[in-house]
């Protein structure tokens, strides 16, 4: 009978694990919430059926083990039986599916608020841009890509010229304020990744895709590559600080606009000389 | 022949007219009548040397103890793989050599092998040709010749395969996934002769196979035995079957896109590559997507799932039955599920490219097909623990196998729920949870399959027992150590771990997983040792094992039945055998034993209550 008894702590053991575990989600930070729920839910019905399941596995070992002389049941079907469980499993799996797609849809449908913020790939490494006052990114071509315009902007496109440029992997955003992330890539696949958000999406060269959170608590966060990149995949690392509206606008307002960087570029070039950078910072 | 046919059929009517008690025109009925075969006896090719007889060997037997072992040879390098990729991952450092190129190659490695070279292989390729001919009364595949070239197709694909260990720049290190651009650009290990090496490879593996597929589907279709019906077959040639059919589907999917990535490497066409700047320059690429390759990809990756499940399936149920003593429950509705979950398997792929950059109004439709394959996968599971209830279980080796596999695959099938509804698989995919989730369901659970077919069949094989005191023994350490690795996974990817992390640096919420890390690696370690238990057990067994007998299980199915055991080439002699029944009759109330095999007829059961079949 230990057979039986095995398998009862390994059910057991899983359950309890569940409960006590110290390793779980890593505290939320985002509008997301109801991604933890659906999965919370998702628990308590598959865990009950796995449990269930098991359970009734091992009542059988325990119950019909081999006797010398007994004879198994021979019934080759049960039609009713079967009917009953193949609508409560299509019950079941669409009280799962439906929260599901529903999240689904607010995941794709971005709120008008939310501030655009492109997110720039490449191995390995991640750079940021925010609009400026228009409140628009201007448009961008990886063969424009180069030391002056380092995120490609398309020079005639008005949008891109009061464009933020962040030449850094530290993004910093407003607190619950949605934003709109805009992955592109300039060489392979890439995501950019936030434990605390929940959310994630692959950067895709080629093509620019996007997703949205809510920051909703101040702090400092890592950014994790979550899309194998190449050998430098575990090392792709960046940091977000979620500031509140006070401190957001005064960092804000120290970056430096494309504009400004061409400015500075023209500068260098007509003066011929560097010493010039010290002016520029006032 | 034909007009024998027709004159039999206005005289004697068939088995299971006659079981009903009809006669056709008066004429008193046979009970134990079974329509005469369609087409001749096969002729076979007698091989004389050692090397027509063991190497180029035509009989479907050898060949298929040739794909176990080559593919077991393989499975041992993925499980090395495995602990070299482990023993960084819990003890980062302690492997000197251990580059993260080393790294992302093994991964790639390990992955690789264990999905197409080692599972594919050997459920297919082994128990395929070894059983398909015997359970369905062959008396070997149709095409032996074929067959013999897709094993040495295999042969050399997996010679590539491990070639690209040797050439410059090391075997690809792109994921198991291969997706481009990365896998063809610098920054990626093995990114020239590797990539192009693993694409070789599997186009030799896709061709050899297709060979070997049309001879399965084609015995399955052609050369079953007289009486032996499509709904009379057991469950393990089903799921070979239809696995079959659909890696017949799959595979161009990916014979198509390994060929495109080869072109884009080779003569830089842009299949999948859209512009790229590379260290500040850009490159003579453009105009491709990187996605088109994920969805051919994927369209082959997911079947390529059922490709290794279906057969686990089959034998599994077919493994509980006979060791419960007891007919497998709801047969119909088991057929039936394997060819649903087969049919569906097609438009599930994208399910794995939720975050992938696609159209986000896929997600609604893939969700949705996804879990819609929940339900016939829940009912083969429901069968299996119905079929335990009120049975006479033998707790032997293979049902402890049995009883592994469905804990491991219920677990790993309600994971499987997590990461098929879209919103529930953003935070968790690409996170060890999803390393969880398909070790669980496609590694373990079909493992648990592989190793109770192993200690079923190898009497079969070998006309002797394998140890049960071994075999226990090596189920206990593999189902907790295998257990004890992946369940706590989990919850790694709940903190937020990405999967293919060559190490974790000292992020906050990771460097809290370091005790579980640990632990992990030493189970893997653990349970890696242990299947040298079976290894041990077989080359002892081969010689020194309590003689097997005939049906030393007392099963129903055809393969026990041969006149010799271990089966000769051509299987059964003179005479081809004749089928009067499916193979469950387990525990026929009123018969004298608790089985009745196939090849019984009605006559000598009179007055059972079997069931029609
Ligand atoms: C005890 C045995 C095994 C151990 C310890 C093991 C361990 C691992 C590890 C450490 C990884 C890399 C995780 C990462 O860095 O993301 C991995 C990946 C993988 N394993 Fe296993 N594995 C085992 C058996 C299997 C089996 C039987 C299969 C067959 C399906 C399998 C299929 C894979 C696949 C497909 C990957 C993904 C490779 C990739 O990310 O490209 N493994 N395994
Ligand atoms: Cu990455
Ligand atoms: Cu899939």
């Amino acid at each position: 009978m230990h057979v039986g008894f095995i398998f009862l702590a390994v059910i057991v053991g899983s359950v309890l694990f569940h409960i006590f575990t110290p390793w779980y989600w890593t505290d939320i930070a985002s509008n997301w919430g109801s991604m933890d729920d659906t999965i919370t839910l998702t628990f308590w019905v598959g865990g009950g059926v796995f449990v269930a399941v098991c359970l009734f596995m091992v009542y059988c070992i325990f119950k019909f083990s081999y006797k010398e002389g007994r004879k198994a049941e021979y019934k080759p079907e049960d039609k009713k039986l079967e009917r009953i469980l193949t609508w409560a499993t299509t019950l079941g799996v669409a009280a799962l599916l439906a929260p599901g797609l529903i999240v689904w849809n607010q995941y794709i449908n971005v709120p008008k608020n939310a501030i655009d913020i492109d997110v720039m790939a490449w191995q390995w490494g991640w750079q940021y841009r925010l609009p400026g006052e228009d409140g628009k990114l201007g448009s961008t071509k990886v063969e424009n890509i180069n030391d002056n315009n380092p995120f490609g902007i398309i020079l005639e496109d008005i949008n891109g010229k009061d464009d933020v440029l962040i030449q850094s992997d530290v993004l910093h955003l407003k607190n619950n304020r949605p934003v709109k992330i805009l992955l592109r890539s300039v060489d392979v696949l890439h995501n950019w990744y936030v434990p605390q958000f929940r959310a994630k999406m692959d950067a895709v060269p080629g093509t620019i895709t996007y997703y949205w959170f809510e920051p909703n608590k101040v702090g400092e966060y890592e950014v994790l590559c979550a899309e194998y990149c190449g050998v430098g995949h575990y090392g792709m690392r960046g940091r977000v600080f979620v500031k509140s509206e006070q401190d957001y606008e005064k960092w804000y307002q120290e970056q430096e606009t494309f504009s400004d960087l061409v400015a500075k570029q023209e500068e260098i070039e007509f003066s011929g000389t560097k010493l010039v950078k010290n002016n520029l910072n006032d | 022949m034909s007009e024998d046919f027709n004159d039999n059929k206005t005289i004697q009517a068939q088995s299971s007219e006659t079981i009903s008690g009809e006669g056709v025109r008066g004429v008193a009925p046979d009970k134990d009548y079974v329509r005469p075969a369609e087409v001749a006896d096969q002729d076979l090719y007698h091989g004389h040397s050692f090397i027509t007889k063991w190497i180029f060997c035509q009989d479907a037997k050898v060949i298929g103890v040739q794909y176990f072992l080559l593919a077991t040879f393989t499975g041992i390098i993925g499980l090395i793989l495995s602990w070299l990729m482990r023993l960084q991952l819990g003890f980062p450092g302690a492997a000197g050599f251990m580059t993260a190129e080393h790294y992302y190659q093994f991964v790639t490695m390990h992955g690789m092998i264990m999905v197409v070279y080692f599972l594919t292989a050997l459920f297919l390729g082994g128990f395929g040709n070894y059983l398909i001919p015997l359970m369905v009364g062959a008396r070997d595949m149709v095409f032996p010749y074929v067959n013999m070239v897709s094993f040495w197709m295999f042969f050399v694909a997996v010679g590539v395969l491990l070639a690209s260990f040797f050439v410059p720049g090391g075997p690809t290190g792109s994921g198991w996934t291969l997706y481009p651009p990365q896998a063809i650009l610098e920054g990626t290990p093995g990114s020239g002769m590797g990539i192009i090496l693993m694409c070789v490879s599997l186009i030799l593996f896709v061709a050899g196979f297709t060979m070997g597929g049309l001879n399965y589907l084609i015995t399955v279709l052609q050369a079953r035995t007289r009486g032996m019906t499509l709904m009379r077959m057991p469950l393990t040639v089903w799921g070979i079957f239809t696995a079959t059919v659909l890696a017949m589907l799959a595979f161009p999917a990916l014979l198509v896109s390994a060929l495109m990535m080869t072109l884009d490497k080779v003569l830089a066409t842009s299949f999948f590559m859209p512009t790229i700047l590379k260290a500040g320059e850009v490159l003579e690429y453009g105009g491709g997507t990187p996605i088109l390759f994920q969805h051919l990809f994927w369209f082959f990756g997911h079947p390529e799932v059922y490709i290794v499940a279906l057969p686990a399936f089959g034998i599994v149920s077919d493994l509980i039955s006979v060791h419960s003593r007891k007919n497998i429950f709801g047969y119909r509705m088991m057929v039936w599920a394997i060819v649903i979950i087969g049919a569906l398997s097609f438009f599930v792929w994208a399910h794995h490219m939720y975050v992938s950059g696609m159209h986000p109004w896929f997600g609604f439709f893939f969700a949705t097909t996804t879990l819609i394959i929940a339900v016939p996968t829940a009912m083969k599971v429901y069968n299996w623990i119905l079929t335990l209830w009120k049975g006479n279980i033998r707790l032997n080796t293979v049902m402890l196998w049995c009883l592994g596999f469905i804990v491991t695959f219920v677990n790993g099938g309600i994971t499987g729920i997590f990461l098929g509804n879209v919103t529930v698989d953003v935070p968790l995919s690409d996170t060890y949870f999803v390393v969880a989730h398909f070790h669980m369901v496609m590694g373990i659970a079909p493992l648990m399959v592989i190793m109770g077919a192993v200690y079923h069949w190898f009497p079969l094989v070998a006309g002797r027992m394998l140890s049960e005191k071994l075999g226990k023994l090596h189920f206990w350490i593999t189902f907790l150590g295998a257990y004890s690795i992946y369940f706590p996974m989990h919850y790694l990817g709940f903190i937020g771990v990405p999967r293919r992390y060559f190490e974790m640096y000292n992020s906050p919420y990771i460097t809290s997983a370091v005790g579980v890390n640990e632990f992990i690696s030493m189970a893997a370690f653990l349970v890696g040792a242990a299947q040298f238990i079976l290894i041990y057990n077989i080359i002892v067994s081969l010689r020194m094992g309590k003689p097997a007998g005939k049906n030393p299980w007392q099963a129903n199915s055809l393969e026990w039945l041969t006149p010799t055991v271990p089966p000769e080439h051509g299987n059964w002699g003179d005479k081809l055998p004749v089928i009067h029944r499916w193979p469950y009759d387990y525990s026929v109330p009123g018969a004298k034993d608790d089985f009745i095999p196939q090849t019984t007829p009605p006559s000598e059961v009179a007055g059972t209550e079997v069931e029609k079949t």
